[in-house]
């Protein structure tokens, strides 16, 4: 369930924290088997990383469901996490969350039929004087338009 | 303008170790690493600053400091709190990817003042640029022997670390960072005993926001009076403000505490194609909005916001223009506080809920008019009785929307549409 490479991922992290206290590692360790198993948490990768770090597994399911970066159906390769906050919906992301359902062929919470993309309102993701903005992996996308969209959605295979 | 925190924004590598020492970065930690400061002086230097928490709570830093037991045996802490998420706030990442030295010379400086020699910087899950950032100005620091054990043969020790959130506003309250830290639900604590008897692990611990550090250098290599200076009686110094909204040019401004409101507006480029000022909610979507009028009347300082009716808070500036529906901005920001209530306090937990159910009922079309004063009543009874902030700052909005802009809402429940939208 968790690759050689993800326990030593976790490892670097556990190491930042005093002895006794991995737990601490809980959030990241979710994120690297997350990102190992098809970018969602099965009951088994919470038992795995519960095992791993020597925690009860209720104590990582609750902030496996706690914490929003967490998947627990299906995602896409690629998500798309858009603000509709405030200073978001004030520059028109409202129109850009249709446009993105449309352009897609989804509602948001939904995946392509190719399992390519999933969309997914999120609450700020603090680039306000850069709105409207989204996320996909690592990156933000600031100052959106639609033909910019069009853009960044060709490049993602 | 951007004289502390951003006062290198316009060089090239901003963020490197190089142009950070070349315009005075680590001068104040050399000083201190060959002992030539006292933790008194400090804390009677950030004083005399008037430097108060940059996070939206505005207490002041040099006070907080004071608090820490330094003397007592065992391990101490001091947190930065980098999980900024307060709908209109965005200055902290800016500091985070163009001045990162200075929040690792300023998180020293307190582990020395505190006699902590570990601490951890709490990024936000989502801010993987600047994390990337800061991770490899650490990496920077510790290669130059500014971090570590021992460091340049002195007496004094101080590893940083960084951990990051993964989607929850509330983690930054800072005891539920601290929880979020040990690898728990960000839960808030009850308080007390405080942080700086028991915080992180259990042990005394100090957390400030990342622009209440990243200003420590710079106070301290000039004077606390040279920044406090800068600003207004009660509110020293610069302060970042993050404006957003419908103005032409949004951007972060690091200007002096004390300059009007209308000024901001227009290093922001005046409002966007036209618009006519409507509203502004000045410091982030927790804080009361205000009207037009009383916005141009303010100005940007601790006591001149509270006499407009609002608060600084995280200085994020929010700007609407008159084709702004306020009965749908504040469902929206219902939606936000009924989304993040961590789900502890029974009167957050479930008031969110109701303000947001009843405003989405209104922007249904299906208001009644006892809902404005049902929404008066759910806000009033989640007022005070929560054990964190996030209660107040889902009622505070609420409570100032009806009251600026009650004609609007009127007519949402009347007509079952927007005044302004149609």
């Amino acid at each position: 369930m968790i690759s050689d490479k993800a326990k030593e991922q976790i490892d670097a992290w556990i190491k930042k924290y005093p002895e006794g206290r991995q737990s601490s590692a809980v959030m990241e360790a979710l994120k690297i088997v997350q990102a190992e198993n098809a970018n969602s948490l099965s009951a088994e990768a919470i038992q795995a990383v519960a095992d791993y770090l020597d925690m009860p597994r209720i104590a990582v399911q609750e902030v496996a469901t706690f914490y929003e970066n967490y998947n627990h159906k299906p995602a896409g390769k690629h998500t798309i996490r858009i603000c509709h906050n405030i200073s978001c919906m004030l520059n028109g992301a409202d129109n850009l969350i249709d446009y993105l359902e449309q352009k897609l062929g989804i509602r948001t919470g939904e995946v392509t039929k190719d399992g390519l993309i999933n969309v997914k309102k999120v609450e700020c993701l603090g680039a306000c004087v850069g709105a409207p903005m989204f996320q996909i992996g690592d990156k933000y996308y600031e100052n959106l338009t639609e033909k910019k969209i069009d853009e960044i959605l060709a490049t993602l295979k | 303008m951007n004289e502390v925190c951003f006062k290198n924004l316009n060089k090239e590598e901003c963020h490197s170790l190089k142009v950070y020492r070349e315009s005075g970065g680590y001068k104040v930690w050399h000083k201190i690493l060959q002992g030539e400061i006292t933790p008194e002086e400090i804390i009677d230097e950030l004083k005399t600053s008037g430097l108060r928490g940059r996070g939206g709570a505005g207490f002041p830093t040099g006070l907080k400091w004071s608090f820490m037991p330094r003397q007592s045996d065992g391990q101490k802490y001091v947190v930065c709190n980098s999980d900024e998420g307060e709908p209109g706030t965005c200055k902290d990442r800016d500091i985070l990817r163009y001045n990162p030295h200075a929040v690792i010379e300023g998180m020293a400086i307190g582990g020395f003042v505190m006699n902590a020699s570990v601490g951890y910087n709490y990024i936000r899950g989502e801010f993987m640029e600047p994390f990337k950032r800061f991770e490899g100005a650490l990496k920077e620091a510790y290669d130059a022997g500014l971090l570590g054990k021992n460091i340049n043969g002195s007496s004094i020790s101080f590893d940083l670390y960084t951990h990051l959130g993964a989607g929850a506003y509330i983690c930054g309250e800072e005891t539920a960072l601290l929880e979020s830290i040990e690898g728990k639900k960000g839960q808030p604590r009850f308080k007390p005993p405080f942080p700086a008897n028991v915080g992180l692990f259990g042990k005394p611990t100090t957390i400030n926001n990342t622009e209440s550090f990243a200003s420590v250098p710079e106070i301290l290599a000039n004077g606390g009076q040279r920044f406090a200076d800068l600003g207004v009686e009660n509110s020293g110094g610069c302060k970042l403000f993050s404006v957003s909204g419908h103005v032409a040019k949004p951007a972060n401004f690091e200007i002096p505490m004390g300059t009007p409101f209308k000024d901001l507006l227009e290093m922001a480029g005046g409002m966007r194609k036209g618009g006519k000022l409507k509203a502004v909610i000045p410091g982030g979507s927790s804080t009361p909005v205000l009207t037009a009028e009383a916005a141009m009347a303010m100005t940007m300082d601790y006591d001149g916001i509270e006499v407009a009716g609002s608060m600084l808070g995280a200085g994020s500036v929010i700007v609407m223009d008159d084709s702004t529906c306020m009965v749908e901005t504040l469902t929206r920001l219902a939606h936000f506080y009924y989304d993040e209530s961590c789900g502890q306090c029974t009167p957050c937990r479930e008031g969110t809920g109701w303000l947001y159910r009843v405003l989405k009922r209104m922007t249904d079309g299906d208001g009644v008019p006892e809902d404005i004063d049902l929404l008066l009543s759910v806000q009033d009874k989640i007022m005070g009785n929560t054990i964190c902030a996030l209660g107040d700052a889902a009622a505070m909005p609420v409570e100032s929307f009806l009251r600026n802009f009650r004609s609007e809402f009127e007519y949402y429940i009347e007509h079952g549409r927007s005044m302004i939208k149609g």
